[in-house]
C-alpha cells in the first residue's frame, strides 16, 4: 500500500515540478493519444497486487468465521445485546452475568450473538474484531485472550442515544481464577442469602430483583447483579464506587438515556437509608476470586 | 400551425420557478444545493465542537444522533447530488451541443422535487425533532424505537428520490438523442462520459431505496411487518436494499467529479487527456462494478465467509479501473504546460487525496480487517476521503472552471487560492487523524469519548482542521460576493478551453448555440483551433429557433407531493388524498395542454411570434 | 422545430417515432421501464425472503384461489393483446380502431383490478391483512403495487381517450399512445412474474 502511494507520489511530485507552464513558455505540448505498453503495465501490476492481496484475505476470512461451538473444548457463551447493557449467559456452566465477560486465558471463547431490541455490535478491539448483534437470528463467533488482563469492550453499530456508552469489560484470567469465579457464581445463589445488611437486603428484594436477578433467582430485564461487588464499573462506564452508584440509582436516565426498557429512577422513591443501605448491600455482592 | 407566443417578461423569482431552461435550472440546482451544503457543514461543526475533548456536554447523546443523521443525509442526498446535478444541467448540454436537455419540463420537476423533498426533511427540526437513526436508518432503531422524525427521513427522501431519478433518466435520453451532428460516443468530454454512466446508476440504484423507503414507511405509518422481528419480519431486508442503492451512490457522486479532474487537468496541461478510451473503459467498469459490491458495507451482519470472502474481491477489482484514470491524469500533465488556476489546484489537490483514499478502500475491502475497522472512525476517514476530497473537490474544481460559462463573471483568482489552501489543509487536519482514532478503537457515531484511551489529541486536531475548512468556505462565499459586484466581462474562452461549452458567449444565450456546431473530433473545439478555425463550423444554416415555453406546473406538483407527506405523516387522510390530487390533475394538465413553445431568431436576440 | 411543420403534413408511417421529442420520449421510457425493473425486482426479493413468514395466520397454500387468479391473469393478457391491437391501428391511422382497442383494453384492466379488488376484500376476511405477519406485508406490497400501477394505467388510458376526440392522431398524440401501450405490456410482464412466483410456488408451497 505504502509502496503504491510512494510511487504515485513521486511521478506526481516529479511532473508537477518539472511540467508546470514557464513564464514566456509558448507552444503547443505534444498532444500524446495514450501509450499502450504504460496502460498495459498499470493495469497488469494493480492485478498481480490484488492477487497477493486476496489470497490471505480469503483464508483468514474463513479462519475468522470458523464456529467453535460445538468443539468441547471452548467456552461456550450467549451474548445478548440490550439498550445499552450486555448480558453473558453460560450455557454449559449455568452461570449468568452482565457488563464483565469473564474469560479463561488461551482457550477459544464461542460466542452466540443476538439482541433484545435493537441492531448492536460486538467489539473488543484488543481481542477480535466484531459481530453484530441482530434481533431475531444468532450470529457464531470467536475470540481467545493469550494474556491476562481487563480488556475494553464496545458497542460498534448506532443503538440509540446512549451508544457511546455501551461499553463493557472482558476480563481474561488463567484458568484457576477463571474455575473458582465460576464457584463462586454458582454458590452465590440467592438474594436471600444472609447478609450483614438486613435493611438493603429487604430494599433490594422489593425494589430491584423482579428485573435484577441474583444467582438464578429474579427477573432477567436488567443485568444480573450476582457479582456486582466485583464489577470493574458501574452502568459499562462509570467509577466503581458508592457516589457514583447511588447517582446512578437516583436517576438512570439521565446518565444513560434514551433506552426503551428503562429502568426507574429510584432518587424519590427511596429514604435516604434505604438508598445507603441498597448501595452498601449492592457493594457487597461479591464472590471469591 | 400551432399557436405560439412570444415569453412574457417576468419578474425574477417568477422566471424561476417557471423555467425550463437548463441553464437557470443549474443555477438553482446551485443555489438549493448550496444551502444545504452550508448547513450540513455548520452541523458537520457542531459535531466537531462536541468531540473537541472527551465528555463534553456541548451536546447530548440524543442532540448529537439527530445532528449527525442529518450531516449525512443532507450532505449525500440533499447536497452533493443537487450541486453534481447543477454541473450537469450548466455543463453538459453545452459539452454535446445541444439547445436543452432532452425534457425540459422534467428537467424542471426533478429539480422542484428534490427541492421540496430536502425542505421536508428539513421541516423536522421545527415540528419535534429531526431524524436521529443515523444516514442509514438500520431498523429497528429506525422504527419503533425511533419518534415520528422518521417520517421526514422516509418521506422526503423518497420525494427527493423520484426527483432524482426524473433527472438521471431526464440525461441518459439527452446524452443518446441530442448529440450534435459528428459527437459520437468516442468523441464525448469525460464530464459527459462520467455523468451518462452516473445517470444510468442513478436509473438502476435509486429504485431499489425507492422500495427500501417505502417498506419502512408502510412499517411505519401502517404497522406492516417487514422489519418487525417478532412478525416474521427480518431487519437484514433493509440494509441490502439501503445498500443495492447506497453502493452505486458513492460511485454516482464520484465519477462526474472524475469528469469534471479529467477536463480540467487536460485544459490546463494544454495537452489532451491520455488514453481517453481507457479512461472512458474504465469509467463503465467502474459504474458496472459498483453493482456487484455492496454487501462490502455488511461483512460484520454475519452473511458468512463465503458472501464476505466474494464481495472483498469484487470490491478489490474496483481499484484496478480506479488506478488506471490515476495513472492516466498524471501522464496527462506529464509533458504539458501546467497553469495552476484555482480549477487546477482544486485537481491537483484531488489526486494524492483520493489516492489514500482509494487505498484505505482496498484495506477495507479485506472482510477479515473489516472486522476491525467497520463502524469505527477509520472508516469515517475514508468515506470523507472519497468523498470530500474526491468529489467536494470536484465540484469546487468545476465551479471556478465553469463559473465564467455560467455566470458570465470570471471569480477571483486570489480569494480562490486561499480558499483552496484553507479548504486542502483544513481538510487533511480534519480526517487524516481520524484513520488513527479509529485504529485505536473510537467507534463511529459516537456522542462522546473517554479519556485515558489516547483519543484526545487527535480529536483535538480533527476539530481545529474542521474550523480550517470553515475558513475555507467562507472564503469561497466571499469570492461569490466579490466576483457578483464586478461587470459581467468573461470571455467566451478564458482557459483556452478544448470542449464546445467555450465555443458559446458567457454566458450563452438561451438556445446555446445560434446554430447547431459540426464536431470533428475529440477535443471539438480544440480541433477547430488547430485547423486555424476561429469557432465551430455550423452543421444547419441560420433558422429560426424552437423554445419550450416555461412551466409553474412542476413546482406546484412537487408542493403537492409536501402537502401529501404531511397529510401521510399526521394521519390526515383528506390532506393526503388532497395533496395526491394536485399532484396527478397537474400532470393530466400537462398530458392534454400541448405545449407549442416560442421562436427566437438569433439575429434579432428576441422572441418572435411564430 | 419538426414538430410544427409536420403537422400539416400527412402522418408518416411510424408517427411515434417521427419527431425528436417523440424518440426522446419513448426512449426515456424505456429507460424508465429499466428503472421499474429494479423496483419490481427488489419488492420481489423481499417477497421471496418473507414468503414462508406467515407467523401463524393464513399461508399461501391455504389462501389462494388459482381459478379466480386464473381469469385475473386471462384478463390481464388478453388486454396486453388488444393494446397491441390498438399501436396496429394507430400504424394504419386507422383512429376509430385504435380508440375500439384501446376501450377494450380499459374494460379488460377495469376487470382485473376488480377481482383483485374482490381477492383482497376475501383475504382480509380470513385474516389475511398487510399487519398480520410479514408474509401479509410483503404480499399487499408486492401484489398491491402491481395493482396501484394497473389502475394508474386506467387512468391514464382514461385521459388518452379523453384526449382523442379533441386532437385526434397527430406526430404529437402518436408517442403517447405508443408509450402507454409500453407500459401496459411491462404491467402485464410483471403480473406473469406475480403469478409464478406469489400464486403457483405459493398454492404448491415450494
Amino acid at each position: 500500500m505504502v509502496f503504491v502511494f510512494v510511487v504515485v507520489m513521486i511521478i506526481f511530485t516529479y511532473v508537477l515540478v518539472r511540467y508546470r507552464k514557464r513564464p514566456g513558455q509558448e507552444g503547443i505540448p505534444k498532444q500524446v493519444e495514450g501509450s499502450h505498453t504504460l496502460e498495459i503495465i498499470w493495469t497488469t501490476i494493480p492485478i498481480i497486487l490484488l492477487i497477493v492481496i486476496a489470497i490471505p484475505t480469503v483464508s483468514t476470512t474463513f479462519a475468522l468465521a470458523k464456529n467453535y461451538w460445538d468443539d468441547p473444548d471452548a467456552i461456550k457463551v450467549k451474548v445478548t445485546a440490550h439498550q445499552f447493557w450486555w448480558e453473558f449467559e453460560y450455557p454449559d456452566l449455568g452461570v449468568a452475568t452482565a457488563q464483565d465477560l469473564h474469560i479463561p486465558v488461551g482457550k477459544k471463547i464461542a460466542l452466540q450473538i443476538s439482541s433484545k431490541d435493537v441492531i448492536h455490535s460486538f467489539w473488543v478491539p484488543a481481542l477480535a474484531g466484531k459481530m453484530d448483534a441482530n434481533p431475531g437470528n444468532i450470529n457464531q463467533f470467536w475470540l481467545q485472550a493469550d494474556k491476562p488482563g481487563v480488556f475494553k469492550g464496545k458497542c460498534a453499530e448506532l443503538c440509540g442515544y446512549s451508544h457511546a456508552l455501551m461499553d463493557f469489560k472482558v476480563i481474561a484470567e488463567d484458568q484457576a481464577a477463571f474455575d473458582k469465579w465460576i464457584a463462586g457464581m454458582k454458590a452465590a445463589e440467592s438474594a436471600q442469602a444472609p447478609t450483614s445488611n438486613q435493611l438493603g437486603q429487604q430494599v433490594y428484594a422489593q425494589n430491584c430483583l423482579a428485573c435484577h436477578a441474583i444467582g438464578n433467582q429474579g427477573g432477567k430485564v436488567g443485568p444480573n447483579l450476582t457479582d456486582f461487588g466485583n464489577r470493574q464499573t458501574i452502568a459499562g462506564y462509570l467509577d466503581h464506587n458508592a457516589d457514583e452508584l447511588k447517582r446512578w440509582i437516583s436517576n438512570p436516565d439521565e446518565i444513560k438515556a434514551g433506552a426503551k426498557v428503562k429502568m426507574p429512577a429510584f432518587g424519590d422513591k427511596l429514604k435516604p437509608e434505604e438508598m445507603d443501605a441498597l448501595v452498601d448491600y449492592l457493594m457487597g455482592l461479591k464472590v471469591a476470586q | 400551425m400551432g399557436h405560439s407566443h412570444a415569453p412574457k417578461k417576468k419578474g425574477l423569482l417568477m422566471d424561476y420557478l417557471t423555467t425550463v431552461d437548463h441553464k437557470k435550472i443549474g443555477i438553482l440546482y446551485f443555489v438549493a444545493g448550496g444551502i444545504f451544503f452550508l448547513l450540513g457543514g455548520l452541523e458537520a461543526l457542531l459535531l466537531r465542537i462536541q468531540l473537541i475533548v472527551p465528555n463534553n456536554t456541548f451536546l447530548n447523546g440524543a442532540t448529537f444522533n439527530e445532528i449527525m443523521t442529518m450531516h449525512g443525509t443532507t450532505m449525500i442526498f440533499l447536497a452533493a447530488m443537487p450541486l453534481l446535478f447543477g454541473l450537469m444541467n450548466a455543463v453538459l448540454p453545452l459539452q454535446i451541443g445541444a439547445r436543452d436537455v432532452a425534457f425540459p419540463f422534467l428537467n424542471s420537476l426533478g429539480f422542484w422535487m428534490f427541492f421540496f423533498g430536502g425542505v421536508l426533511v428539513n421541516c423536522s427540526w421545527f415540528l419535534g425533532g429531526s431524524p436521529d437513526a443515523g444516514w442509514t436508518a438500520y431498523p429497528p432503531l429506525s422504527v419503533s424505537f425511533s419518534g415520528f422524525s422518521l417520517d421526514f427521513y422516509a418521506l422526503g427522501l423518497q420525494i427527493a428520490g423520484i426527483g432524482t431519478l426524473i433527472g438521471g433518466i431526464n440525461f441518459l435520453a439527452t446524452i443518446v438523442n441530442m448529440r450534435a451532428p459528428g459527437m459520437t460516443f468516442m468523441r464525448m468530454p469525460l464530464f459527459t462520459w462520467t455523468s451518462f454512466v452516473t445517470s444510468a446508476l442513478i436509473l438502476f440504484a435509486f429504485p431499489a431505496v425507492t422500495v427500501g423507503l417505502v417498506l419502512l414507511s408502510f412499517d411505519r405509518l401502517f404497522s406492516a411487518n417487514f422489519f418487525n422481528v417478532a412478525n416474521g419480519g427480518n431487519e437484514i431486508i433493509w440494509q441490502h436494499l439501503f445498500w443495492i442503492f447506497g453502493h452505486p451512490e458513492v460511485y454516482i457522486l464520484i465519477l462526474p467529479a472524475f469528469g469534471v479532474i479529467s477536463d480540467v487537468i487536460s485544459t490546463f496541461s494544454k495537452k489532451r487527456l491520455f488514453g481517453y478510451s481507457s479512461m472512458v473503459f474504465a469509467t463503465v467498469l467502474i459504474g458496472f462494478l459498483g453493482f456487484m459490491v455492496w454487501a462490502h458495507h455488511m461483512f460484520t451482519v454475519g452473511m458468512g465467509p463465503v458472501a464476505n470472502a466474494l464481495f472483498g474481491i469484487s470490491t478489490m477489482l474496483i481499484a484496478i479501473p480506479t488506478g488506471i484514470k490515476i495513472f492516466n491524469w498524471l501522464f496527462t500533465m506529464w509533458g504539458g504546460q501546467i497553469r495552476f488556476t484555482t480549477a487546477n489546484l482544486w485537481a491537483v489537490g484531488f489526486i494524492p487525496t483520493f489516492v489514500i483514499g482509494g487505498m484505505t478502500g482496498v484495506m477495507l475491502a479485506a472482510p477479515a480487517a473489516d472486522y476491525q475497522y467497520h463502524d469505527t472512525y477509520f472508516v469515517v476517514a475514508h468515506f470523507h476521503y472519497v468523498i470530500v476530497g474526491g468529489m467536494v473537490f470536484g465540484i469546487f474544481s468545476g465551479l471556478y472552471y465553469w463559473w465564467p460559462k455560467m455566470f458570465g463573471r470570471m471569480l477571483n483568482e486570489t480569494l480562490g487560492k486561499w480558499n483552496f489552501w484553507f479548504f486542502f489543509i483544513g481538510f487533511h487536519l480534519t480526517f487524516f487523524p481520524q484513520h488513527f482514532l479509529g485504529l485505536m478503537g473510537m467507534q463511529r457515531r459516537i456522542f462522546t469519548f473517554f479519556p485515558n484511551q489516547g483519543l484526545d489529541f487527535g480529536n483535538l486536531i480533527s476539530t481545529i482542521g474542521a474550523f480550517g475548512m470553515t475558513i475555507g468556505t467562507i472564503i469561497f462565499l466571499i469570492n461569490i460576493a466579490v466576483t457578483n459586484s464586478k461587470p459581467k466581462n468573461a470571455p467566451a474562452d478564458p482557459w483556452d478551453g478544448r470542449t464546445l461549452e467555450w465555443a458559446v458567449p458567457s454566458p450563452p444565450p438561451e438556445y446555446n448555440f445560434k446554430q447547431t456546431p459540426q464536431v470533428r473530433g475529440y477535443d471539438a473545439l480544440w480541433v477547430e483551433k488547430m485547423a486555424g478555425n476561429k469557432g465551430m463550423i455550423p452543421a444547419e444554416p441560420l433558422g429560426h429557433i424552437h423554445m419550450p415555453s416555461g412551466s409553474i406546473l412542476p413546482f406546484i406538483m412537487s408542493v403537492g407531493l409536501f402537502i401529501a407527506s404531511f397529510g401521510l405523516m399526521y394521519e390526515k387522510v383528506p390532506v393526503a388524498i388532497i395533496g395526491a390530487l394536485i399532484t396527478l390533475f397537474c400532470m393530466l394538465l400537462r398530458s392534454l395542454i400541448d405545449d407549442p413553445g416560442y421562436h427566437i431568431d438569433p439575429t434579432e436576440e428576441k422572441g418572435v411570434e411564430a | 422545430m419538426s414538430a410544427n411543420h409536420a403537422l400539416h403534413t400527412e402522418l408518416p408511417a411510424e408517427p411515434e417515432k417521427a419527431t425528436l421529442e417523440g424518440r426522446n420520449k419513448i426512449l426515456a421510457f424505456w429507460f424508465f421501464l429499466g428503472g421499474e425493473s429494479v423496483l419490481f425486482g427488489s419488492l420481489f426479493a423481499t417477497f421471496i425472503a418473507l414468503r414462508d413468514k406467515a407467523n401463524g395466520g393464513p399461508t399461501g397454500v391455504e389462501l389462494f384461489s388459482l381459478p379466480l387468479v386464473a381469469a385475473a391473469t386471462m384478463l390481464l393478457l388478453t388486454s396486453s393483446l388488444t393494446s397491441v391491437m390498438s399501436i396496429l391501428a394507430m400504424h394504419k391511422k386507422n383512429v376509430s380502431q385504435m380508440v375500439f382497442w384501446l376501450v377494450i383494453t380499459a374494460l379488460l384492466g377495469l376487470g382485473f383490478l376488480g377481482l383483485e379488488m374482490y381477492e383482497f376484500y376475501e383475504y382480509v376476511h380470513e385474516g389475511h391483512t398487510l399487519r398480520s405477519s410479514a408474509f401479509g406485508s410483503a404480499f399487499y406490497t408486492l401484489v398491491g403495487f402491481h395493482g396501484a400501477h394497473v389502475a394508474f394505467g386506467l387512468l391514464w388510458l382514461f385521459a388518452l381517450l379523453a384526449m382523442t376526440g379533441k386532437k385526434g392522431l397527430t406526430v404529437v398524440t402518436a408517442p403517447k399512445y405508443f408509450v402507454f401501450s409500453l407500459y401496459w405490456h411491462f404491467v402485464d410482464l410483471v403480473w406473469v412474474f406475480i403469478f409464478t412466483v406469489v400464486y403457483l410456488m405459493g398454492k404448491v408451497g415450494v
